[in-house]
């Protein structure tokens, strides 16, 4: 099931930007149209580019915000998480408790 | 006459002329916007509708640019479920199978399930479920959640401490029929808050209520209900409400939530509420009749969801797995079928994830 829906008008997560785009539906209850603009604003990109995953692919490393591929040190998990935090000017939940865990 | 490889309800592959796809759309869109009290299907909508069945290459798209945003539901059950859950019955941690959907299936969200995917059974379970969510939120990505069924079946005599209404009104006693129904309704809504509130203190970054008012309409308003409480405990919460049916079914009749009676509402009557007690995107659906034509079934669906796209305040993503969203009821729903239904929602629905 999943495979005929990415394949058809999925955003492909963080091969390009479905995962920025959902954080905005959810965090501020933006429709579609409006998540993407957003996004496509912060990036820099029109909202064409922002799922293309050649453009994303590279973008994404040089922002620090996760990759599908393994990269050796490049920032995943909680690290990614407040990058984007930065990016979207959002907080996220784990990352709020990760800091919140860390002793001064 | 040209005939057309298409799908029946069941999922088997049938043939029918443009002709008969034609008058399949025209009855299954005056079906919705007859009992839904919506408008049909206008003729180009009809058009765009005969043009994406009919065309005979076996994957469609939407243009580049009108992607959309997909939710998961049943977490990492499609892996390691029975055929009950369509699941594939690969053994295999829960964290593996979130990172397997982050990064391999292009999963725009995902979230964390228990093997029985109810809220109930996870109450004396909820530390090991805040464990594994910490531990999978420090290295994914994308917008995880806690992901359950309010089940309010569970609630009821022999598994609850209810007894059952159906049995109740079968003896006449619907005063005491109804008594049970509210009392289980609070009983779940005080439940939802409980493993809301702490899975949300575990850092996840929501949570996704699945098939919402599969036990009637006391489901449906105990949903409600919970998901009031929990937003107001944590306002930031991404929170999810998924429908069990194009219809909440009236199993109580009376009940509701605050002031509006939810038995018998559609999708884009049902949106309003589930945005009035605080949730941030409505998961809307629309059944699939097995004995109809993909043609009729597809119509119908998008029209009740174009309708829920655009009376919901908040952001509508349409359920389509097996048996909703015009997707044929086949535990292993054919690719043509799942790809057209798809590209109708996006391009004539408008919805805003799937």
């Amino acid at each position: 099931m999943d495979i005929p829906h990415l394949m058809t008008s999925g955003m492909q997560g963080i091969r390009t930007t479905g995962d920025l785009v959902a954080r905005m539906m959810y965090a501020k209850n933006m429709k579609l149209d409006k998540a993407k603009e957003y996004v496509a604003k912060k990036l820099g990109l029109d909202t064409v580019e922002i799922a293309d995953e050649c453009i994303m692919r590279d973008l994404r490393e040089e922002l620090g915000i996760g990759t599908c591929t393994g990269i050796p040190g490049a920032p995943r998990g909680i690290a990614a998480k407040m990058n984007i935090e930065k990016l979207l000017d959002i907080k996220i939940n784990s990352c709020e408790l990760f800091r919140q865990q860390l002793k001064n | 006459m040209a005939k057309y490889y298409t799908r029946s309800g069941d999922g088997r592959r049938i043939e029918m002329s443009k002709e008969e796809i034609l008058a399949d759309i025209q009855a299954g869109t005056a079906d919705a916007a007859d009992i839904g009290t919506i408008p049909a299907l206008n003729d180009d909508q009809i058009e765009h509708l005969v043009d994406i069945i009919t065309c005979q290459d076996r994957v469609v798209g939407v243009a580049p640019g009108k992607e959309v945003v997909m939710t998961y539901d049943i977490g990492q059950l499609d892996f390691t479920g029975d055929n009950g859950n369509s699941g594939n019955g690969v053994d295999m941690g829960r964290l593996e199978a979130a990172l397997l959907h982050e990064r391999a299936l292009g999963a725009d969200t995902f979230e964390l399930a228990h093997s029985d995917y109810s809220v109930k059974p996870v109450k004396p379970i909820i530390s090991m479920e805040k464990q594994t969510m910490e531990e999978i939120q420090d290295v994914i990505i994308a917008p995880y959640f806690y992901g359950a069924m309010p089940n309010m079946g569970l609630y009821y005599a022999p598994d609850g401490p209810y007894p059952n209404p159906a049995d109740l009104m079968r003896e006449f006693k619907i005063d005491e029929s109804m008594a049970a129904s509210e009392n289980a309704a609070e009983h779940l809504a005080r439940d939802i808050e409980y493993v809301g509130t702490h899975i949300q203190a575990a850092g996840s970054d929501g949570f996704n209520f699945d098939t919402t008012g599969s036990a009637g309409d006391a489901d449906f308003v105990g949903t409600l209900r919970g998901v009031k409480a929990l937003r107001k405990a944590c306002p930031d919460a991404y929170i999810n409400v998924g429908a069990a049916g194009e219809s909440v079914m009236g199993i109580h009749g009376m009940i509701d939530f605050e002031g509006t009676i939810c038995a018998g509402l559609y999708p884009h009557q049902q949106a309003k509420v589930v945005a009035e007690a605080g949730a941030n995107v409505f998961g809307a659906v629309c059944n699939t009749n097995t004995s109809k034509s993909l043609a009729w079934n597809l119509a119908r669906s998008v029209t009740f969801i174009k309708a829920a796209v655009e009376q919901s305040p908040i952001p509508v993503h349409v359920d389509m797995g097996m048996g909703v969203g015009g997707i044929p009821m086949k535990e292993t729903p054919p690719v043509d079928a799942v790809s057209r239904c798809n590209k109708a929602m996006v391009e004539i629905a408008k919805v805003d994830g799937v």
